[in-house]
């Protein structure tokens, strides 16, 4: 049963990066993803400097290195995507090992692959040093919206029930020679899902009925309350920081 | 369909980045309206269902696969407003968490897979439920076809953005004809799945369903032996009067919205067959969207690539998109029908229907 | 003194046509204990959702210590009326126990010292106090149930409804709430089909059968009743005669 307080991509440790107020990392990596993809994509250096602060970032975390690469594997389908790009990409040509590509499609793909893969980098150490329920506060912080962030928690919350029901399922399938491979099977998982709804829909009304027995009127009560000081939030803006400086010589240079 | 950061350049980046803001903004507002304090959690529990069906894989021809959207679900089950909130979380929660889709790609992301999604399926559902018979079946088919049409429509959302914003340099053509060629596909599963979700929900507990809403019959007690009618007010389980005050704007929203589509696709209808550049697409946007708002469906670009004249495309696509959906549509809505029958406790036949 | 609860002519039909209750009238007394009996479909639950203004639309009234259960005042008598639903699953969604324990208070605006010491309390009260900021999942069935209890006792109820308190309890773990459900000072509304437990806990049942009170008395005399209990296809469990057991507190 979910309360969530911990997910699979996080990793718990007492490094002074999991230390941080949720709001101030969120904020921070935020920022440094804008400063990433602001930089111009053919100051090539600026985004192996970028790498660099991350990679700093990951060892005061005590994130090891092989985590954070496995956890990297979300990406693959914008790489594949990525290296298709110079062969259909418009525009002049170059010949590489008797390739003929485009370059600006080796550009694209170049500026494609390095934002992307600094802003997945940076999401994941932002996730594996953050509890999920911290990160729900820290968005409360940062103002979003209560219905968002309430909608986010009931989210997560179900999330658990809604996979451990698919996952039985999936066993249910399986164990019986399933598996999907085409259009053909496209109506089993239709009812796969409709089925999974339903479960997961009583499941929910349950729960509500609960917390509105207990006085629930749409905003979750505020227990505790998040704070940070100013020290903790130049410590979190040092990352975005050094990214910016980074970002402006490579405009500049 | 989940952008990564760099994909989309910074201005337009933070062009969607606003529309999504304001888009949220909005939806606030009217989610207000659509939830009492029940649905609340169940817009959670929609949120969780969307990110689980946006991990189901869908095997598409030729070794790909791509994944359903959820849009067209939650628009039906909680409402447009809802619906709106429910899958811009599930992006933020994933561009957050899991690294899928970039942070700054945020606003492109909800804006062609949240906004656009909910309000066209929600628009096409609603036109299909004022004119089909009031029933379930209308319901099923309503579902299907507002599903179907949601996913190629964000695909040309996607396209525009790309085309307007797009970093890499892929002839617009490439780009649109592999966007809505795989997800016309995927909109068929996607639309499979929701009607049957919706029909498996309407069956067992129509009082959940938003879009249904209308369909629910007047309360009658029995006291006593004797027949009573039940007061006009008929309490948490049926449909809050605001719901019904609120129809001339969907009404109109969605009418609006189908506009917008109407002229986006007939842009891509003209577009596609002369092969234009990113740059003359940018500059004939206005004349062109103006020209041919008659084209009606995102299958527009898609089949009928060799006919010159764009008008004429448009039309034929049309045609042939409607002749395809009328013919899924019934296929789909037989065979729901038929499962109900048998259905008396869908959670455990469907599974055992495997 | 006014009584706790109070129902007249209570009648209900859920959306889909299907009617529930047909008329239910009862009251009980402040500090009684009282079983409601009844077989599977009797509408207990329909009953139970009636009793904080979850279901309403249908006709007749409830009463919760002398307010009537409307719109206007549910924030009240949702304080007033604790539900321990019969899945601790659904009644724990907080992440620690303590933060489950403190919803409902804190829902009713209670902040900083003053919610502490009521979720310190509630959980004393059920002895989970060693448990204060474990996750409600790490917990064994039995003592999550408690932790159940006691985020209702957190509200400080007027009246405290179970719904099958003892179902999937080991004997220990249900004797042991059978302890702390009698230390409690407070009404108890339990309904079961649990007819041994109603027997030792509560001096007065009511049976619900067809959506109407069919039967109202002495547990021990209803329990006694061959043919009523038959009727409303209630069973005791196999061997268990109710004249041999001497009632408890």
């Amino acid at each position: 049963m979910g309360a969530g307080h911990a997910h699979r991509l996080y990793r718990h440790g007492h490094s002074p990066v999991h230390g941080l107020p949720p709001h101030t990392k969120l904020a921070a990596v935020f920022t440094f993803v804008v400063v990433v993809v602001s930089t111009p994509r053919e100051a090539m250096w600026a985004f192996g400097l970028y790498a660099v602060l991350l990679g700093v970032v990951a060892r005061y975390a005590r994130v090891p290195v092989g985590f954070l690469l496995k956890r990297l594997l979300i990406e693959v389908p914008f790489v594949a995507f990525a290296v298709l790009m110079p062969f259909v990409a418009e525009g002049g040509r170059v010949d590489v090992l008797g390739l003929s590509l485009s370059v600006n499609g080796l550009w694209g793909a170049w500026n494609v692959l390095a934002k992307g893969t600094l802003g997945v980098a940076a999401s994941v150490l932002l996730a594996s040093t953050t509890e999920l329920r911290e990160l729900l506060l820290g968005l409360q912080r940062l103002k979003l919206p209560p219905l968002l962030v309430q909608i986010a928690s009931f989210m997560i919350r179900y999330g658990d029930v809604i996979t451990d029901e698919m996952r039985r399922m999936r066993i249910a399938r399986e164990s019986r020679g399933f598996e999907a491979r085409g259009v053909r099977h496209w109506g089993v998982l239709a009812k796969s899902a409709g089925a999974l709804f339903i479960r997961s829909y009583e499941r929910g009304e349950r729960v509500h009925l609960a917390m509105v027995s207990r006085g629930y009127t749409g905003t979750m009560p505020v227990i505790d309350e998040v704070t940070a000081t100013r020290a903790q939030w130049s410590y979190a803006f040092a990352l975005p920081f050094a990214a910016l400086v980074v970002c402006l010589l490579g405009w500049f240079l | 369909m989940h952008v990564p950061d760099g994909f989309i350049d910074a201005p337009v980046s933070a062009a969607t980045g606003v529309v999504a803001a304001s888009a949220i903004a909005v939806s606030l507002r009217g989610a207000r309206r659509e939830l009492d304090e029940r649905t609340a959690p169940l817009a959670g529990l929609v949120a969780a269902f969307v990110f689980a069906v946006q991990m189901l894989n869908f095997p598409v021809a030729a070794g790909t696969s791509g994944h359903l959207l959820g849009g067209a679900l939650a628009a039906i089950l909680v409402g447009p407003f809802t619906g709106v909130l429910c899958v811009s979380v599930v992006l933020l929660v994933q561009g957050i968490l899991f690294a899928d889709g970039g942070l700054t790609a945020l606003g492109v992301n909800i804006t062609d897979m949240a906004i656009v999604t909910t309000v066209a399926s929600y628009a096409v559902f609603r036109l299909l439920v004022k004119v089909l018979p009031r029933s379930r079946r209308s319901m099923s088919v309503a579902s299907f076809t507002a599903a179907l049409v949601s996913v190629p429509a964000a695909a040309v959302a996607f396209t525009l953005i790309y085309a307007v914003g797009g970093t890499t340099d892929v002839s617009l053509d490439k780009v649109a004809t592999a966007m809505i060629g795989v997800h016309v596909l995927i909109g068929l599963g996607e639309a499979a799945i929701t009607a049957l979700t919706v029909s498996a929900v309407i069956a067992v507990r129509p009082d959940l369903v938003y879009g249904a809403r209308g369909l629910q019959q007047r309360l009658k007690l029995r006291v006593n032996g004797v027949l009573v009618d039940a007061p006009a007010s008929t309490g948490a389980r049926t449909a809050p009067v605001a719901a019904r005050t609120s129809r001339r704007t969907l009404w109109l929203t969605g009418l609006a919205t189908s506009l917008v589509l109407a002229g986006f696709v007939s842009f891509y209808a003209s577009s596609s067959p002369d092969g234009l550049e990113k740059v003359a697409a940018d500059h004939g946007l206005d004349k062109k969207a103006a020209g041919h708002a008659a084209a009606d469906s995102p299958l527009a670009d898609y089949g009928v690539k060799d006919v010159a004249d764009a008008r004429l495309s448009g039309g034929l696509a049309g045609v042939i998109g409607v002749g395809a959906t009328a013919v899924a549509g019934s296929a789909v809505f037989w065979t729901v029908r038929r499962r109900r029958m048998r259905e008396v406790s869908p959670a455990s036949t469907a599974v055992e229907n495997v | 003194m006014t009584p706790s609860l109070e129902v007249a002519g209570l009648a209900f039909a859920y959306p889909d046509g299907h009617q529930a209750l047909f008329g239910v009238d009862f009251g009980i007394g402040r500090g009684e204990r009282v079983a409601l009996l009844g077989p599977n479909g009797a509408g207990k639950t329909t009953l139970v959702l009636h009793l904080n203004g979850i279901l309403s639309g249908g006709a007749g009234t409830v009463t919760v210590a002398g307010l009537p259960v409307n719109r206007r005042n549910m924030a009240e008598i949702r304080r007033k009326v604790g539900i321990v639903f019969q899945d601790p699953d659904d009644q724990l969604f907080m992440p620690t126990v303590r933060e489950d324990v403190a919803f409902g208070p804190a829902a009713a605006g209670l902040r900083g010292p003053e919610l502490e010491e009521r979720v310190d309390r509630a959980l004393a009260q059920v002895g989970m106090g060693a448990f204060k900021d474990r996750p409600p999942h790490h917990l064994s069935f039995g003592q999550r149930r408690r932790v159940a209890v006691a985020t209702v006792l957190a509200m400080e109820p007027e009246i405290l409804v179970l719904d099958e308190p003892s179902s999937n309890l080991d004997p220990a773990s249900r004797r042991e709430l059978a302890d702390i459900l009698r230390s409690l000072d407070v009404t108890v509304l339990m309904v079961t089909h649990d007819l041994p437990y109603a027997l030792e806990l509560c001096p007065r049942s009511l049976i619900l059968s067809d959506g109407v009170i069919a039967a109202d008395g002495p547990t021990a005399d209803l329990l006694a009743d061959d043919a009523l209990m038959r009727a409303h296809r209630l069973e005791l469990p196999f061997g268990f005669d109710p004249r041999s057991v001497t009632m408890g507190a």
